[in-house]
């Protein structure tokens, strides 16, 4: 070679669309669709009570402070619950825990699944039907039996009950990801990185996991929202959390007795645990329309690549 | 030429299509005739705005896009004026539209004749009569002689066969135009040219005003009477297509020309740098001249206007016809400059050697008994049409398909079936380009990290110790190395295509694998790509398999060609004595299938 060749004459194409830190891009383009916003607020108002509450409770959460079952009163806003605790201070405090295992929970469960999902679609032949019919062993169990079923083996310690939970999550993400990770598997580009003689785990992790953004995306705030379904489940039938501390989902079951002298003791962790499931639903529903809009936008560039109308594209 | 006689039955004034929301606009000041009888080619590379001037002439815009300024009438109707349900009315019945794509065109839940059968009852036909025009439709495009063909599913049939019913249907209600969108892009020779005679043989019986959509000038060439050639939304020429293709006078005409590969001739393909500048972006002044090796400092203040080059009716939109400079030489001439096909092979150890290979996917032989060699510092192509086993051969070789049988030396040593049982210096020693750039760059990578993936699995725990691989890469692909930090998105088709060779480049493989590294890629492309390969191949000294089922293009890069058939071969030797003296009846076939310029064009070229 005797010189450099001459860098072509192209004039640098205009650059529109970065994919560095597309999950960020996505997040915020959802946030500012009305579904997104409504949904994010109503999810952060509750957030916001359950981290803020500890600090500002007006009486100790555990403290018998007066007559059970007494209605609301000036002194006890939300009246005292059945052995007579404030339930405000209750609250307040009973959401932090649930959070915290819920997140927990969500981050096995989208971690394994995913692992398990993208092995099984990219080693195929037997390590694929050996991964997915585990798999759908687990799921003919419904999720909350399976993970009340591992919570009665393995104890009622917070943090098994937190892997349990995670761990009833696998099936479900395993199913949704195979699925995605199978499409991104028969690409060229993931041949011509196997071609190099790479291993089978940096294909899976640098080439595959990368362009499952979008559904890793929905994945989680969907696991998240179902992690706090089944924690508060399992608390309300005793087999969550353990009384006396404070949760959300064991008030509601203690406090049934009470349903007619206040009601609030019931009503208020229930309001929270709605407005919380509610709201992660509709952020994460504005997640996947935003990621579908932007693949499908794609996809028209792809087929258009070039036409001229690829900057016009309505997002 | 003969041009159509009487009023022109389409025309099209002063037409501007802009994107609703920017107002950008995607073509601008379009005017075209076209007379009953007359084929009229609209030729462009992608992003010419060639597929939206389409459209336009049968009223639509796509979605987020209008017709924002001009006129389009047929026989004196304006198109544009005319309420939606008039329009639907002349869809399908007066004008009508064929795209690229036939399999998703028609429709996959419907039966063939149920198809042909709904255009011509939803346009007034009775049901007895909408049977026999059927019948008579599809004996008119070839598809007669299999009455079976009514009850069939559009996935029943070759893509051919496909596009064959797809024009049945538009002929069917006896339209006064039709426009056809690039509707031989994606077959191969055989089957294109199957397709096209069936495209010219209607247009002249039925007398239609035909537009012809294409970014391939030859097939154009062959089946237009007048051209008009897009470029960034302009006409910047027009003209009978004898004198426009046979003496171009717009630069970029030329350009367009010196890119078409020839099985006739050899030499160094001419491609053109560079891609259109894209709505929004054009330059103030003509929109080629950014890419036109022949621009001044006028062309990129004004545009220049549309004016005669002196031969009857030809228009050209360029400074130098304003100035009378413009040089119309016969670029069709033989640009030889030395013969590249000569064989250079020293009696050595080849690179590859391939005995008796078969290949099966499950059950179902796809290989059978080929022989190769490729000797250090030379090319073999391997041509063939789809389906004829060519990618299965390349993939055996590198290590992608597993199951077959025969034996296959590298450097003398036999070479395991799959990747994983081969050693890493031979992994590295071949490297594969893919097909379709479009798919074989990961989107989440950059250049510079797509690049650095081979060489860090190669280095072997050596670390990489500065960019200066990556970047060394990218300068022998021809790429600037400002695409560094880019995604795969931001680039053109040929740059894609260009970073996918650099990164094979970037760890110095003995033998390069080439599968249809073009047909993904617009002509003009395809010539800057093939030319780079040329020039690598002999830089440095590389042995290399090419792969195209474009017999044209071998002459340009290969010394030794096989010939594929059906998983055999029919046919192998220096690529001079199969092109000029085809011993198998199969290659002949594909030798005839090519399109190509009439011989009175090319020697009017000559002629200048």
């Amino acid at each position: 070679m005797t010189a450099p060749a001459p860098a072509p004459a192209v004039p640098a194409p205009a650059a529109p669309r970065i994919r560095r830190r597309e999950w960020l891009h996505i997040l915020t383009r959802a946030a500012r669709t009305p579904r997104g916003m409504v949904g994010l607020g109503l999810a952060l108002v509750v957030v916001l009570i359950a981290v803020i509450g500890p600090f500002v409770v007006s009486y100790p959460p555990l403290a018998f402070v007066t007559v059970p079952g007494s209605p609301p009163s000036a002194k006890f806003p939300l009246g005292s619950d059945i052995l007579g605790r404030d339930v405000l201070s209750r609250v307040l405090d009973g959401g932090w825990q649930l959070l915290l295992m819920a997140t927990g929970a969500m981050i096995i469960g989208v971690v394994l699944g995913t692992a398990a999902g993208i092995a099984a679609a990219q080693l195929r032949g037997w390590r694929d039907g050996l991964i997915m019919r585990t798999v759908d062993v687990i799921l003919a169990f419904p999720q909350l039996v399976f993970a009340l079923l591992l919570v009665s083996i393995l104890g009622p310690a917070r943090w098994l009950l937190v892997l349990a939970v995670g761990i009833s999550h696998v099936p479900q993400v395993a199913r949704v990801m195979r699925a995605a990770a199978l499409d991104v598997s028969e690409r060229d580009f993931v041949k011509a990185v196997e071609i190099t003689g790479v291993r089978q785990s940096k294909v899976m992790s640098g080439e595959i996991l990368p362009n499952l953004i979008t559904p890793l995306m929905v994945e989680t705030g969907l696991r998240l929202t179902y992690s706090i379904v089944i924690i508060t489940g399992l608390s309300f039938i005793g087999f969550g959390l353990q009384p006396p501390a404070p949760n959300w989902g064991y008030m509601i079951n203690e406090n049934r007795i009470i349903l007619t002298s206040n009601p609030w003791a019931v009503v208020a962790p229930a309001i929270l645990i709605a407005i919380l499931t509610v709201g992660l639903n509709l952020f994460t529903d504005a997640i996947a329309r935003v990621a579908l809009g932007i693949e499908r936008a794609e996809k028209i560039i792809a087929e258009a690549a070039g036409t001229g109308i690829v900057s016009e594209i309505p997002a | 030429m003969t041009s159509g006689t009487g009023p022109p039955r389409l025309v099209v004034e002063g037409l501007t299509v802009r994107a609703m929301g920017s107002g950008a606009a995607i073509i601008e000041d379009v005017s075209v005739e076209v007379a009953a009888g007359e084929v009229l080619g609209v030729v462009g590379e992608s992003g010419s705005g060639k597929t939206t001037l389409g459209l336009a002439m049968v009223g639509h815009a796509r979605r987020g896009l209008e017709i924002a300024s001009g006129s389009v009438r047929l026989d004196g109707t304006g198109l544009s004026s005319l309420p939606a349900d008039e329009l639907r009315r002349l869809r399908g019945a007066a004008m009508t539209y064929i795209p690229q794509d036939p399999s998703s065109a028609l429709n996959p839940a419907l039966r063939v004749g149920g198809m042909l059968k709904e255009v011509l009852t939803a346009h007034g036909r009775t049901d007895a009569e909408a049977a026999a025009r059927v019948q008579e439709v599809l004996a008119e495009v070839g598809l007669g002689s299999r009455p079976e063909i009514l009850s069939v599913y559009p996935h029943q049939l070759s893509g051919g066969q496909q596009q064959r019913v797809a024009i049945a249907m538009a002929f069917a209600c006896r339209p006064r135009l039709i426009v056809l969108d690039e509707p031989t892009t994606g077959l191969d020779v055989t089957t294109q040219r199957m397709v096209l005679e069936t495209v010219a043989r209607m247009c002249a019986s039925y007398g239609v005003a035909a537009v012809y959509v294409s970014h391939d000038v030859v097939v154009v060439g062959e089946l237009s009477n007048r051209v008009a050639v897009v470029y960034s939304g302009r006409v910047v020429e027009t003209g009978a297509t004898a004198d426009v293709f046979g003496a171009p006078a717009h630069p970029y005409t030329q350009g367009l020309l010196r890119a078409v590969p020839s099985p006739e001739r050899s030499g160094r393909l001419v491609g053109m740098e560079g891609v259109p500048p894209r709505p929004g972006h054009r330059p103030p002044g003509c929109g080629f001249a950014p890419r036109c090796p022949l621009v001044i400092e006028r062309c990129t203040v004004a545009m220049p206007e549309l004016i005669p080059t002196g031969r009857a009716g030809q228009l050209a939109r360029c400074v130098l016809v304003e100035t009378g400079q413009a040089h119309t030489e016969g670029t069709l001439a033989p640009a030889v400059d030395k013969d590249l096909t000569k064989a250079a092979a020293p009696a050595t150890t080849p690179v590859l050697q391939v005995t008796g290979l078969g290949a099966s996917y499950g059950s179902n032989q796809v290989l059978s008994g080929i022989d190769l060699t490729v000797p250090p510092n030379s090319c073999v192509a391997i041509v063939g049409e789809s389906g004829s086993g060519k990618t299965t051969l390349a993939r055996c070789i590198a290590g992608l398909h597993m199951n077959w049988t025969g034996d296959v030396r590298y450097a003398g040593q036999p070479l395991p079936p799959g990747i994983r049982r081969r050693p890493k210096e031979v992994l590295r020693g071949i490297q594969y380009v893919f097909q379709n750039p479009y798919a074989s760059l990961n989107p989440r990578r950059t250049v510079g990290g797509l690049v650095a993936q081979p060489i860090q699995t190669f280095a072997e725990g050596r670390r990489v110790r500065d960019d200066s691989e990556i970047l060394d890469a990218l300068r022998a692909a021809a790429l600037s190395v400002e695409v560094v930090n880019r995604y795969p998105d931001q680039l053109s088709g040929g740059e894609r295509q260009r970073v996918a060779i650099a990164r094979t480049l970037a760890v110095s493989p003995r033998l390069l694998i080439c599968d249809e590294v073009t047909s993904a890629l617009d002509v003009s492309v395809q010539a800057a790509v093939v030319e780079l390969l040329r020039r690598l191949q002999h830089q440095r000294g590389l042995a290399m398999i090419f792969i195209t089922h474009n017999i044209a293009l071998i002459r340009s890069i290969a010394q030794q060609v096989l010939v594929m058939h059906n998983g055999q071969i029919v046919e192998s030797g220096a690529v001079a004595d199969v092109l000029d003296h085809p011993r198998a009846e199969y290659t002949r076939q594909l030798l005839d299938d090519v399109p190509k310029f009439s011989a009175a064009m090319t020697s009017s070229g000559d002629a200048q």
